[in-house]
This record gives C-alpha cells, sequence and structure tokens, in this order.
C-alpha cells in the first residue's frame, strides 16, 4: 500500500522541478531547437523549389532560344529570297531599260545619221551642182571661144536633154 | 480514406503495444510467482549460512550483520524512497531532511540518524528513521504516531536527488544541442546535435502532428519535455551505481505530478466542443443520468491510467531484476549466478525497450487526449 501512496515531499519537489525544468527548457532549448529545425525545413523546401523554378526557367529559356533561332533563320531566309528578287527585278528592269535606253540611241544615232546623210547629200549636191556650174561655166566660157565648139556643146546639150 | 489509414495506423500502434504489454505482464506474473515460492525456503536455508550472504552481500541492503536474507524486504527498500543514497557496502550519502512541523521548518542531515540507528533532537522534536520514515519520538522515547502524521516530509530523498541529476543532465545536453543550433545555423546537424534532432522531428512528426493536427506548435515544450523527463529518469533506473539506480518514475509520486500536469493542460485547453461532448453529449436526454458522471470519471481516469501504467513499468522492471539479482543469495551459490546475469542482462535490454516505450506512450497519450480536447467539430 506504501508502494501506490504518494509522498507529499516528493510530489512537491517533482512538480517544482518539472515546472522548472519545463520553463528552462522552453526558453533555451526548445526554442531555438524547433526554430532551427523549422527554418531549416522551410529553407531545405524553398532550395528544393528554386531548384525545380530555375530547371522550369532553364528550359524555357532554352526553348526561347531554339525558337529566336528558327525565328532568326526563317528571317534570314525571308530576307535572302526578297533580295533576290529584288536583284533579279532590279536586273530585270535595267536590262530593259538599257534595252530601251539602247534602242532609243540607236534609233536617234539611225535620225542623225540620216540627217547627216541627207546634209551631206544636200552639200554635195550643192557642191556638184556649184562644180558642176563652174565647170559649165568653164566649159562654156572656153568652148564658147570658138563657134563649131559651142554649136557642138548645144548639139550635146540638146542630146542630153532629149535623153532626159 | 486519409482518415481511415491514420486510423488504421494508430489501431496497428496500438496492436503492438498492447501485445508488448502483455507478453510485459505475463513475465511479471512468472517472475513473481518465482519470488514468493522462492521466499519460504530462504528462511529455513539461510540462517546458517547469514554471515556468508552478508559478507559477499553487496547489492541489498540488508548489510547489517545477522538478519536473514529477505529478498521482498530488499527489493522493496529498492523500489521505496530512501533518506539516504545507498554507494556501496556500508557507504552512503546521507541527504538533508526538510520537515514541515506544526512550529515551523526543520532541516538537518540524515547523517544525523546513522542509518536509523540514532535519534536526532531537532530545534522542535526529537526524530527517528523508522524503516526510512521520519517518525517523532514523544515525551515517553515512543514513536508519536499522532504527532508524526501533522510532520510533512519535505526531505530531499535519493528520488528527489536522482531526479535532479536527471534534470541537471537534461538541461545540459538540450542547452548545449540549442548552442549548437544557434552556433550552427543553417548547416546540417552534427555530433549530439544530430543524435537529438531525430528523436525532438519523431515526438513532433509522429506523436504531435498527428494526434493534435495543426494546432501542435503550442504544445511541443510540454510534449518533449514530458518525453525526455520521463526517457532520462527511465535510463538512469536502469544504471546500477550511483548517481543512477533509483526508482524515480516507478514511483507513484512523480507519475502523480505528471499525469496531473497531462490533466490540467488537457482541460485548460478543451474547446467547447470537448466540454459539450462531456456534458450535453449525442445521447437521449434520459441517458444523462449515467453518461455525464462516466463523462466525468473519464476525465480523471485517463491520465490516472497514464499515472499507473508508467508506475507499474518501470517498478515491475525493477523488480524483476532486482529478483533476479536475489536469486543467487537465495540459492547461496555462484553456479546460479550466470543464470542470474544471463536473464538479467535479457531483462536489462528489454527495460532499455521499455524505457524508451514508455515515455513514448506517456507522450503520445497526452498529445492524444490533447488532440481530442482541442479537436474541432464540423
Amino acid at each position: 500500500m506504501e508502494l501506490v501512496t504518494p509522498g507529499i515531499g516528493l510530489v512537491f519537489w517533482t512538480a517544482i522541478a518539472f515546472i522548472c525544468l519545463l520553463i528552462l527548457l522552453r526558453k533555451f532549448a526548445w526554442k531555438p531547437i524547433l526554430g532551427a529545425i523549422h527554418e531549416r525545413e522551410q529553407s531545405i523546401d524553398e532550395a528544393l523549389n528554386k531548384a525545380e523554378l530555375a530547371k522550369q526557367e532553364m528550359a524555357r529559356l532554352t526553348a526561347q532560344n531554339q525558337d529566336l533561332m528558327q525565328q532568326a533563320r526563317a528571317e534570314r531566309d525571308e530576307i535572302l529570297k526578297e533580295a533576290k528578287t529584288l536583284k533579279d527585278s532590279i536586273l530585270n528592269e535595267a536590262k530593259k531599260q538599257a534595252q530601251v535606253e539602247g534602242s532609243k540611241l540607236i534609233e536617234k544615232a539611225k535620225i542623225e545619221i540620216e540627217n547627216q546623210k541627207k546634209a551631206a547629200l544636200a552639200e554635195v549636191k550643192d557642191q556638184v551642182s556649184s562644180l558642176s556650174l563652174e565647170i559649165a561655166e568653164r566649159v562654156l566660157r572656153t568652148q564658147l571661144d570658138d563657134k563649131t565648139k559651142q554649136e557642138a556643146l548645144v548639139a550635146n546639150l540638146l542630146k542630153d536633154v532629149e535623153l532626159n | 480514406m486519409d482518415c481511415n489509414q491514420v486510423f488504421v495506423s494508430k489501431v496497428k500502434r496500438l496492436i503492438v503495444v498492447f501485445t508488448l504489454l502483455i507478453a510485459f505482464l505475463s513475465v511479471k506474473a512468472t517472475a513473481f510467482a518465482q519470488t514468493d515460492t522462492s521466499i519460504k525456503p530462504v528462511d529455513t536455508a539461510v540462517v546458517k549460512t547469514t554471515e556468508a550472504v552478508s559478507g559477499e552481500h553487496a547489492e541489498g541492503k540488508t548489510a547489517h550483520g545477522k538478519e536473514k536474507f529477505e529478498p521482498t524486504k530488499v527489493i522493496m527498500e529498492h523500489i521505496a524512497d530512501s533518506h539516504m543514497w545507498h554507494l556501496w557496502g556500508h557507504t552512503s550519502l546521507p541527504l538533508p531532511v526538510i520537515l514541515y512541523t506544526s512550529n515551523g521548518l526543520e532541516v538537518f542531515s540524515s547523517g544525523h540518524f546513522h542509518h536509523g540507528e540514532e535519534d536526532y533532537k531537532g530545534n522542535f522534536n526529537t526524530y527517528r528513521l523508522v524503516e526510512d520514515k521520519v517518525k517523532v519520538i514523544g515525551a515517553n522515547g515512543q514513536v508519536d504516531e499522532a504527532v508524526s502524521k501533522t510532520v510533512l516530509d519535505f526531505s530531499i530523498t535519493k528520488n528527489v536527488a536522482a531526479m535532479f541529476v536527471a534534470i541537471l543532465l537534461i538541461l545540459i545536453v538540450f542547452i548545449s544541442v540549442a548552442g549548437s543550433y544557434k552556433k550552427r545555423v543553417g548547416k546540417a546537424p552534427k555530433g549530439l546535435q544530430s543524435l537529438i534532432e531525430p528523436i525532438i522531428v519523431f515526438v513532433r512528426d509522429d506523436i504531435a502532428k498527428p494526434n493534435i493536427g495543426h494546432k501542435y506548435a503550442k504544445f511541443m515544450p510540454y510534449l518533449l519535455t514530458v518525453f525526455f523527463f520521463i526517457w532520462f529518469n527511465n535510463l538512469l533506473g536502469l544504471v546500477p551505481i550511483f548517481p543512477g539506480g533509483a526508482n524515480v518514475t516507478g514511483n507513484i509520486a512523480l507519475t502523480f505530478v505528471m499525469a496531473l500536469g497531462t490533466l490540467i493542460i488537457v482541460n485548460i485547453n478543451g474547446n467547447k466542443y470537448y466540454w459539450k461532448h462531456i456534458f450535453k453529449p449525442d445521447v437521449p436526454f434520459w441517458l444523462y443520468p449515467i453518461m455525464i458522471p462516466v463523462e466525468l470519471i473519464g476525465i480523471i481516469s485517463k491520465p490516472f491510467a497514464l499515472m499507473i501504467r508508467l508506475f507499474a513499468n518501470i517498478t515491475a522492471g525493477h523488480i524483476i531484476v532486482l529478483s533476479l539479482i536475489s536469486l543467487i543469495f537465495i540459492f547461496e551459490t555462484l553456479a546460479i549466478a550466470p543464470v542470474s546475469v544471463a536473464f538479467v542482462l535479457f531483462m536489462d535490454v528489454l527495460e532499455l525497450l521499455v524505457a524508451f516505450l514508455q515515455a513514448f506512450i506517456f507522450t503520445l497519450l497526452t498529445a492524444l487526449f490533447i488532440g481530442m480536447a482541442v479537436e474541432e467539430h464540423h
């Protein structure tokens, strides 16, 4: 019976000691320990989350890079194609223009040549006429020195006229 | 589904605990039977060779020459509290005696009693140590029981001193661990810290969180203190030499205080659902005369079971170990020693488990009761 009868002394000391222990441990042990464990767990969680986010970000960046690359490549192709067509069109234009210009020049030249030819011919005709007049004058002068010759000439002239 | 799983795991846990308890009880029963039957032959057998027995006998306290070897007395002396701390052989550490008498406080060393052989004349009365109890001696030289009853004994007894040792140890361990947390902020635990941390996390994640729920943080200091206080005292009780060996957690006074703590914590934090469950349970009103007293008894019986469980388990463990040791002195032969020691070794290992298990169960049930008191119903 004595074994199951709590003694007042031990009850008293246990109560005091246990309450002191509770207060001391609460302040100096449990608070810092539980706080530190909680903090560490949180920081580990955070680190893992961050790693996951970084991984996603990395994947996103890689995808973006690829996209950009593809886009750039497409753009380059586009530009090249455009340049090519532009070049072709310019070339064609130039060719056409050159042809037109050339043909115009040729035309001009032809007209010029024609004109020159005409002028030259006119000149030649002039000269020939003047020359022939001169010659005719001289011939007439010489021919008309004597009577026979004058008659011969007139005859000749008449002959010519008839021929004409 | 989730609730169901928790329930199943709890049931499993309880099954394990009860199986252990039953196994343990059966061991206890046989051990008691052994001691009971073995007491009888002792009386006749021991008389012849008392000298030899008490010569060898360094373990028990019947060291005074010509006594018979009585295992029950020896064991009970070990289990009970004492005003001296027996160190070895005839050497004991005297402890302070503090008496609260109707006239005032009396403080003196228990060394004055000389193991109960001498009376001590204090300021107000003369005292004598009778079966390790301080009694007042009347004018006729006899124990005055009436006056003795008015004297309250607040002595620093063996159990109190052993408890102080345990508390000191706990404070040293945990404050140093807390220090290393402050020193190594955010780093992995190291040394003692890495030994203690899993246990703290175990108490938090396996005892507090599943039983109390999201309000667990408020009760963590109490649960951790209870757990480590009981565990350290249980373990120190298993150490046979000074400063261990005291049956601290096997003393009903200590378990009474612990259970009282749980009772207070649970009822202070009980919410309206908890009180409604007690005073206005969901039963037909004509059952109230039965239900309300039952529920009120339930308030007391829960911590009462905690008190008895811890006390009985630890005391029983001590009794078994001491009984096995006593076998050597009962049979008065060294030949039985190997058997005894083998059994004691087995029991000590089992007691290591029980030391943890009892601390765990006490904390678990405290958490469970708190959880029942703070649970929100929807």
